[in-house]
């Protein structure tokens, strides 16, 4: 592979994965801020407002890096993938546009209203600025996913006489079928991140005895959305998505499920190593006819595996997508199972008294951030080696005047930059953890 | 239709710059002029809610370059690649200092993201203008439209520049010292006392400077790209431009003199919309000359402009789009008006 192309894939690689961390905490976490200002508005109970004010803290550190990391992607489209902007700008510039105008400046202004305006403000003022930093964050998810549905399925658009594209229907653009399910998919991982990261919380309070009060309160509201949002994401969003790969990209669909060859009955790969070398899965355990099933909702139908396709059109790393796509279905499937026993437990009173569960919910912490990620492995290298599928290969797109050479330097700059964030982060988040939802009279904040 | 989109991405910038400029300005000034942790909050929280919004409108108005000039867009952003890369590393440690700041109180934390602020904002304010000069000057651009520039090379203008020369780092200059009077003239609107006496004397010290900037730099433009004079010899109504700049900064002597702080802002705000709107005014319908074979190299706004069809969809949602962020603009600043108060405030 040619150097410069590497160096300019693992720089855009390398930070959305690290810009994706924050925005997926705001976007799942902004609702269940609403839903605990709700309850504190309908009970009167001022438990609710400071679990929210502990919340909102950790939202503002949360969302400042979401920012300051969010800044270097809108420029990397120019600056990294130059030849790619140019070919597609006429259309994605539209959402990344809409995004930056109706998106941003909605979730900013109301932010700054949210963080410093509480006592500025009467009580349904405050609340409505919650709602208006949810609803912010949840049109940027939205426009973001709009431009990469139509990478991953192109529509709406015509060939100029320079080769570029331009858009040529608006709401084909944004009714892309493949937008609407990513965007539910997407939206429901992130309340998932939300749901877990503040029962975690609740739990860690409640196994160490403090702030009981609100402890039971976190792990509350984290488990139910936790679980509505967990089946939500197998059904039918996971569901939905999967259709559309099997309608659009069927030969990512056969490289996610490693399926070298194409066969009626095909088996669901539950366990495995696939060997590309040798065309075949090591050391197997399968749930016979199982895929043909969930994608065709036929047990005997024919589903095509890798050999269907020359191999210059598979995804270039095979392994590695068939990893991701399973880690995401396996964690998945976990946070089912354990958002069920949780919720319960809750219903049968029992969950504030099972140690074993607390200690689950709070060790779930990072997982949820484990599939986000490897999801949105999944969905790019799936989409390998088309930058924007059966139109412009990824090869093609990134700046040609941007030498490795350069290319690296800034890479090393964003490693150092990033290393440093992420552990300030963590610093902060722990203080505000440990400070707890209610001041301590000891302590002079 | 691709003047209506020039002239749209024009006032985003300038409204970034205006409003982002006198955050950028009160940083610069930050360490110099807030003497005690105190004044050093006060200056804090006066751009505390709003500098995350200001700052949206650089996001919104490279979102809607990207969106009406495609072509533009990936040339500069790859040919700038070095320098914008370093504007992204100190946006993001600007966005750190201002934010985390308060987070410890402890005197080496507090003492470390002062000057990671104030630093950050001073290289800022320099690049920026930086980047004016390049854009004004002409890059070398190839038949393909894109172009690599070093960071400097001979440090002289001609065929071989880098992004830093003498033009530029004078426009570099210029943007510091206009952004710092315009910072210190919005720390003055919203604060009182002895912080209020010293960022005014700062703004007043800056006037003669400015003045003789400006100046300077209006010839050495003339001198470098000549073709800057053409619309103005076309359409005299241009003219008026630079008239307007000079105003302001007339204004802006008078109204520092006589303690008016928000019409001296207002001043400083208009003397920047000049600046910026007279460069814009110069360039038209070029959006990036070419150093070599301008007329046929040079980036217009025709040969970068996304399809008609796009162009006219925009035009519907951007309006109501920037209404209602002018809307929640003016509902923030209503909301957060008046002089910073440090008692009672809750975060
Ligand atoms: C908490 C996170 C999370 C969890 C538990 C799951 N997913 Fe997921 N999935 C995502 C988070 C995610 C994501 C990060 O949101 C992705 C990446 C791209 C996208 O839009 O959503 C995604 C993409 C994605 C794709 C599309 C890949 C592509 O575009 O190539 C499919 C088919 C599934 N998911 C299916 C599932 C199924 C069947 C699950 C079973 C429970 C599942 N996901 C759990
Ligand atoms: C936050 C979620 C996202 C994550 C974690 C993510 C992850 C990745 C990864 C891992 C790659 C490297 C693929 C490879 O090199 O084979 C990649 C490439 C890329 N992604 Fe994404 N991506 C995300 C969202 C997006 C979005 C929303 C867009 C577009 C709007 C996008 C556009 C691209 C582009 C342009 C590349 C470079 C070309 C390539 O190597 O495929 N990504 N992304
Ligand atoms: C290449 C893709 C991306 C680009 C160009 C991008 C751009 C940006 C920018 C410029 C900001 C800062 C806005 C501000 O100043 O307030 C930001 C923040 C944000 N982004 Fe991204 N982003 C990308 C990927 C994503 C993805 C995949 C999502 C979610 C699905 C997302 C959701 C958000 C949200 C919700 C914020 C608000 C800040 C936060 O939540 O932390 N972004 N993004």
């Amino acid at each position: 592979m040619d150097s410069a192309l590497l160096v300019h894939r693992i720089h855009f690689a390398f930070t959305i994965t690290f810009h994706y961390l924050f925005p997926q905490l705001t976007m799942g976490m902004a609702p269940l801020i609403v839903i605990l200002k709700t309850l504190g508005l309908r009970r009167n109970d001022e438990t609710y407002h400071e679990a929210a004010r502990f919340w909102a803290k950790i939202f503002g550190i949360n969302f400042l890096l979401g920012v300051v990391t969010g800044i270097p992607m809108e420029f990397q489209f120019g600056t990294n993938w130059s030849h790619f902007s140019r070919f597609a700008g006429g259309v994605v510039g539209q959402t990344l546009a809409m995004e930056g105008v109706f998106s941003f400046f909605l979730e900013s202004a109301f932010l700054g209203l949210f963080l410093y305006g509480e006592k500025r403000l009467s009580a349904r003022a405050h609340w409505w600025s919650a709602m208006a930093v949810f609803l912010g964050s949840w049109l940027s998810g939205f426009f973001i996913i709009v431009t990469d549905a139509w990478m991953q399925h192109p529509v709406g658009y015509a060939r100029a006489a320079d080769g570029s594209l331009q858009l040529a229907s608006f709401w084909e653009l944004l009714l892309n079928p493949w937008a609407w399910w990513q965007y539910a998919h997407n939206m429901s991982g992130a309340v998932i991140t939300g749901a877990i990261v503040m029962a975690s919380v609740g739990a860690f309070y409640l196994l160490c005895g403090k702030f009981e009060v609100h402890g039971r309160i976190f792990v509350r509201v984290g488990v139910i959305a936790g679980l509505i949002f967990s089946v939500l994401q197998l059904f039918p969003t996971g569901d939905g998505q999967g259709r559309m790969i099997a309608l659009h990209q069927p030969v990512t669909l056969a490289a996610m499920e490693a399926l070298f060859t194409s066969q009626p009955g095909a088996p669901l790969v539950i366990l495995g190593q696939p060997n590309v070398e040798e065309r075949k899965i090591d050391n197997p355990l399968e749930v016979p006819e199982a895929l043909s099933f969930l994608t065709y909702k036929a047990w005997k139908a024919n589903v095509q595996g890798l050999d269907a396709f020359p191999p210059d059109l598979w995804p270039q790393n095979v392994a590695l997508l068939y990893y991701s796509y399973h880690i995401m279905v396996g964690l998945g499937t976990i946070f089912i199972a354990i958002m069920l026993v949780a919720v319960l437990l809750l219903w049968r009173g029992k969950l504030f008294s099972a140690h074993w569960m607390l200690w689950i919910l709070m060790l779930a912490l990072p997982f949820p951030y484990i599939a986000n990620t490897a999801g949105w492995m999944t969905a790019e290298l799936g989409r390998q080696p088309w930058l924007v599928y059966g139109l412009m290969r990824t090869a093609d797109g990134y700046s040609k005047m941007v030498s490795a050479g350069n290319g690296m330097f800034t890479l090393l700059g964003f490693f150092g930059m990033y290393t440093v964030l992420g552990i300030l982060f963590l610093f902060l988040v722990r203080r505000e953890i440990e400070h707890g939802p209610v001041a301590d009279v000891s302590s002079p904040r | 239709m691709e003047t209506l989109w020039f002239m749209i991405v024009a006032v985003m910038l300038v409204a970034y710059v205006v409003l982002d400029g006198f955050d950028l300005g009160a940083g610069a000034i930050y360490l110099g002029a807030g003497k005690t942790s105190d004044e050093r909050r006060k200056i804090l929280r006066a751009i505390g809610p709003v500098w995350d919004g200001n700052e949206v409108w650089l996001v919104a108005a490279g979102g809607t370059l990207y969106f009406a000039f495609p072509l533009l867009y990936a040339s500069s952003f790859s040919g700038f690649y070095l320098p914008l890369m370093m504007v992204l590393w100190l946006l993001m440690l600007r966005g750190i200092g201002i934010e985390l700041r308060a987070h410890v109180e402890n005197p080496v934390w507090v003492g470390f993201f002062d000057w990671i602020f104030c630093v950050s904002s001073v290289l800022l304010a320099i690049f920026f203008g930086t980047a004016l000069g390049n854009v004004v000057r002409g890059v070398p651009l190839g038949t393909d439209g894109y172009f690599f520039e070093p960071l400097w090379t001979n440090f002289r203008v001609g065929p071989n520049t880098g992004i830093l020369d003498w033009y530029t780092v004078l426009t570099g200059v210029i943007a510091l010292v206009a952004l710092t009077a315009h910072g210190s003239l919005y720390v003055a609107v919203k604060t009182d006392g002895e912080l209020n006496q010293r960022v005014r004397r700062v703004a007043l010290g800056a006037w003669p400077l400015q003045l003789i900037l400006t100046i300077v730099g209006l010839v050495a433009t003339c001198y470098v790209q000549p073709t800057v004079l053409d619309n103005y010899k076309h359409y005299a109504v241009g003219y008026l431009i630079p008239l307007v700049g000079f105003g302001s900064l007339g204004v802006m002597f008078y109204a520092i003199r006589k303690g008016q702080d928000k019409f001296a802002f207002v001043g400083s705000a208009f003397y920047i919309v000049g600046m910026l709107v007279g460069a814009a005014f110069a360039l038209y319908p070029v959006v990036l000359p070419a150093s070599t074979d301008p007329a046929h190299r040079s980036l217009t706004i025709y040969n970068t402009a996304a399809g008609r069809h796009g162009l006219s969809v925009g035009i519907m949602w951007l309006i109501p789009g920037v209404i209602l962020a002018v809307g929640y603009f003016v509902l923030l600043f209503r909301l957060f008006r008046g002089k910073v108060r440090l008692e009672g405030e809750g975060y």
